[in-house]
């Protein structure tokens, strides 16, 4: 017993260890959304195309992408051609939000690289940014067709991330819907 | 004996420490603040928001306050923090404002929970687990008595016995 009692320091050791190494591997930028299964703010914004009040009952009612954007983000100018080509392909519908943007830059930003959205929601002041929980641009959420957000990306898309992560939660909250 | 005391010296002095940095901790913090043009009504409300500010972690920016933080949502953050105190909101209801959007990452104190609890008394625990393997090792390692020591007569018999025949050889 007392030989046994010797190895409580290693086996404490290891245990700190392999938590430590795990801890290593987490990445503390990715906040948990605490948004998942809440239904989306109530706003009513301007659209970036031309400026007509929108509100929640505006959006789309299958399951959709709501994509936070401004024209300062170089992240969201990287995932573009893979929104681009989904909308091309009519994958999903993709409403935007302008998030703490300008007008007239956003609006050169769509006719530059190609707006991906349905429409943009004008966030200027970033308040319905805030009610989202957003920290900065690019997020992108799946919301279903009844206006609840279901999942929540944080930072770019790229191609591994949208076959891996969006589609797959994307066809989850489908496959619910068909039920 | 002489390294029992060394293990008490150093457990005490790990003690302070603690003790030190809980003091410095408690102490106010001057903090940086970033530059808003906000007016209030009262020094209350003032106090209020700078209080505020301290205690809400920046989002965006890993370890800032809102007011050390020049990013966007902490400015964001700090106007809405601001509007909802010129509004009568209560420091509980901003801060429920803040948790059901950011969660518990906003609060730079960690909330008492069930899931913080080893966060909160872990340190504690390892403080007393220290005290406990230390007072141990003191225990066993008391100088024996001389009633300990002595022989009884059994034994002194034996050691005679040992003795003669060493002499003989």
């Amino acid at each position: 017993m007392s030989r046994l009692k010797l190895f409580i320091p290693v086996i404490v050791f290891m245990v700190m260890a392999v938590m430590l190494w795990r801890g290593l591997y987490l990445d503390p930028r990715t906040l948990p959304s605490v948004l998942i299964d809440k239904p989306l703010p109530d706003f009513e914004l301007p659209r970036v195309e031309d400026e007509a009040l929108i509100s929640k009952a505006d959006l789309p009612d299958e399951p959709f992408l709501l994509n936070v954007w401004g024209s300062y983000c170089l992240p969201c100018l990287q995932e573009n051609p893979i929104l681009m080509a989904a909308k091309e392909a009519g994958v999903v519908p993709i409403v935007g939000v302008n998030y703490k943007d300008k007008l007239n830059l956003a609006r050169l930003w769509m006719d530059d690289n190609g707006s991906p959205f349905d429409f943009s929601i004008m966030d200027a002041d970033g308040r319905l940014g805030i009610n989202l929980g957003v920290y900065g641009a690019p997020e992108t959420f799946i919301v279903d067709g009844n206006g609840v957000i279901r999942y929540k990306h944080i930072g770019v898309i790229d191609y591994k991330t949208w076959d891996e992560e969006i589609m797959p939660a994307l066809a989850a909250v489908r496959a619910e819907a068909t039920l | 004996m002489r390294r029992s005391v060394a293990l008490v010296r150093l457990y005490c002095l790990s003690l302070l420490l603690v003790l030190g940095a809980v003091v410095a901790g408690a102490l106010p913090q001057p903090t940086l603040a970033a530059v808003d043009a906000f007016e209030f009504e009262t020094d209350e409300q003032q106090r209020r928001f700078r209080q505020m500010s301290d205690d809400f972690r920046c989002p965006m920016c890993q370890n800032t306050s809102l007011t050390g933080s020049s990013g966007g949502v902490a400015e964001d953050l700090r106007r809405e923090i601001y509007l909802m105190i010129m509004d009568g909101k209560t420091d509980y209801e901003i801060e429920q404002f803040m948790l059901e959007r950011y969660g518990d990452f906003i609060f730079y104190r960690p909330r008492l929970t069930l899931e913080t609890v080893l966060l909160w008394f872990g340190p504690l625990l390892f403080l007393v687990l220290g005290g406990w393997i230390i007072f141990g090792i003191i225990r066993r390692a008391q100088p024996m008595t001389q009633e300990q020591v002595a022989l009884n007569d059994e034994e002194q018999q034996r050691l005679k016995a040992l003795l003669d025949n060493v002499k003989r050889d």
